[in-house]
């Protein structure tokens, strides 16, 4: 059964950065509904590039397709609705003055009427535990409370794909596990880059391995995770 | 650690902290208008605002020390207004003879300077009430509904959320730095041009990180549907007693600022 690709699907695609450096080479990927797979990979192998380039913030040579959208610039509003991205650093995604604000950010633009808004901002911050911080300032929260408040930033746009860069880079051991359990709870289909492969190998049952900017594996996690030459040749340790 | 630059909100249960905050900034800006209308030299109605400014203070249970406190931040920009004592003409009070230059203390540049002061202090006593009791997103909101255009809102609420992260970086640099500056007795520590050279290029640093921080936050907001309109909720309309409260105590304040003008 080869992997359907209803929910992202990337052909041949490159990108090289305004500086010449090339990020992307002939990338191509298949996702299905409801799949979680894991972008694993050293520092530099394009797997940040990738995550930017489902929602058009960067756009290289090729064919990038999410949900019903093929991602071009009359799309943006629409494909930006499909796909959430929770990027490594709270502090980049948490810009507004209080929790809540934030949290409605995304759905304010998505057009929504305000009692939705509120309702999915309060929805959204529950499913992630923090609902009680509506009304903080989230420079005062913790680095494991506000990478919660930025994954319900993007949870409030009920996006069908969920694309999180480094989501437990940083965080102590009980902040982690939690992360673990309420991102397991979630329904869209999730993109995980992560060098944590621990946390890769309960979340994602599918494993991407990417290595200067080439996919060199694609399979199942317990596969891949398990084949210590594989994982050496690019950098990886499943610690 | 965390470093807030602009946290002056103190939590309390007082009166003026359950105020709306549109009809907070209202007051205060209304107050601070009535100061600067206020003749020179109407003294009684000083006095009478200072009560407005005290009585303020003590509903707002923060405490009169604390504002008096905070508001001696305005004495070094009263300095800016010291030179009016010896330019406006009038009576002599005194005089030096410095050089060449005959310097003359007249007793209407007194009365200036002093006005100039009281006036300052009073409007920066309000001024801070208004940030201690009122909650920095509050004040965004109620800056808002007053017609400040969202863009300018926008960038303040910005400014305000970074700035906090950015202290916190130069913080870290600086510990950082700190603790690389060891030295095995002796006097060590470098020339200080090195040292100028040093903290430069740890500004410069700041910069270019504030710069690619920059970027990102807008990959973020872009990522969540930004297109560059501001947009926000729409805010409730006040209550019309909180109309009464606003529009009583404008017309006590164009009193106050009358009386300046018929006592002076």
């Amino acid at each position: 059964m080869g992997p359907s690709c209803l929910a992202i699907e990337i052909e041949d695609l490159d990108y090289s950065y305004p500086d010449g450096h090339v990020a992307l080479r002939g990338i191509s990927l298949c996702v299905g509904p409801g799949e979680r797979i894991a972008i694993v990979g050293p520092n530099g192998a394009g797997k940040s590039t990738l995550m930017l380039h489902l929602n058009g913030i960067l756009r290289g040579d090729g064919h990038v397709r999410v949900g019903d959208f093929d991602v071009s610039e009359d799309n943006l509003r629409k494909v930006r609705a499909v796909v959430g991205i929770v990027f490594q650093h709270p502090d980049d995604q948490l810009f507004s003055p209080t929790v809540f604000e934030d949290v409605a950010f995304g759905p304010i633009y998505m057009g929504l009427p305000e009692d939705e808004v509120r309702q999915r901002v309060i929805s959204s911050l529950r499913q992630m535990g923090v609902e009680a911080y509506a009304d903080r300032v989230s420079h005062h929260l913790s680095l494991g409370e506000k990478k919660r408040i930025a994954i319900a930033t993007v949870l409030a746009m009920d996006p069908q794909v969920l694309v999180l860069d480094e989501p437990s880079a940083g965080l102590d051991p009980r902040s982690r596990r939690t992360l673990i359990q309420l991102l397991d709870q979630l329904d869209p289909t999730m993109l995980i880059s992560s060098h944590d492969l621990r946390m890769v190998k309960e979340l994602c049952p599918r494993t991407v391995i990417l290595d200067e900017g080439e996919v060199v594996a694609d399979g199942p996690t317990s596969d891949l995770l398990n084949d210590e030459a594989l994982l050496d040749a690019h950098g990886l340790e499943l610690v | 650690m965390h470093f807030s630059p602009f946290d002056l909100y103190r939590t309390s249960e007082g009166l003026v902290h359950g105020l709306d905050p549109r009809i907070k900034l209202a007051l205060t800006l209304a107050f601070i208008l009535s100061v600067s209308l206020t003749p020179v030299g109407a003294w009684p109605v000083y006095v009478l605002l200072l009560a407005v400014v005290l009585s303020a203070a003590v509903a707002s249970e923060l405490g009169l020390a604390f504002v008096m406190r905070r508001a001696a931040v305005a004495l070094p920009f009263v300095l800016a207004a010291l030179p009016v004592m010896f330019t406006v003409k009038g009576e002599a009070l005194a005089s030096v003879q410095v050089g060449a230059w005959t310097i003359t203390l007249t007793q209407p540049g007194l009365e200036r300077f002093v006005t100039v002061a009281l006036k300052s202090w009073l409007s920066v006593q309000m001024a801070i009430l208004l940030t201690a009791t009122t909650s920095l997103p509050d004040l965004l909101m109620a800056m808002r509904s007053l017609g400040l255009p969202r863009l300018l809102v926008a960038v303040l609420g910005l400014m305000w959320r970074y700035l906090a992260v950015l202290v916190d970086e130069a913080l870290r640099m600086m510990r950082a730095r700190d603790s690389r500056s060891g030295t095995t007795g002796g006097g060590g520590g470098g020339s200080l041009l090195w040292r100028a050279r040093v903290t430069g290029s740890m500004a410069g640093t700041l910069f270019l990180r504030g710069f690619e921080r920059s970027e990102r936050i807008y990959n973020a907001m872009l990522a969540r549907g930004y297109d560059g309109s501001i947009r926000s909720f729409r805010l409730s309309p006040l209550s019309w007693t909180e109309r009464l409260v606003v529009l009583v105590a404008f017309i006590l304040l164009m009193a106050l600022v009358l009386l300046g003008y018929i006592l002076g």
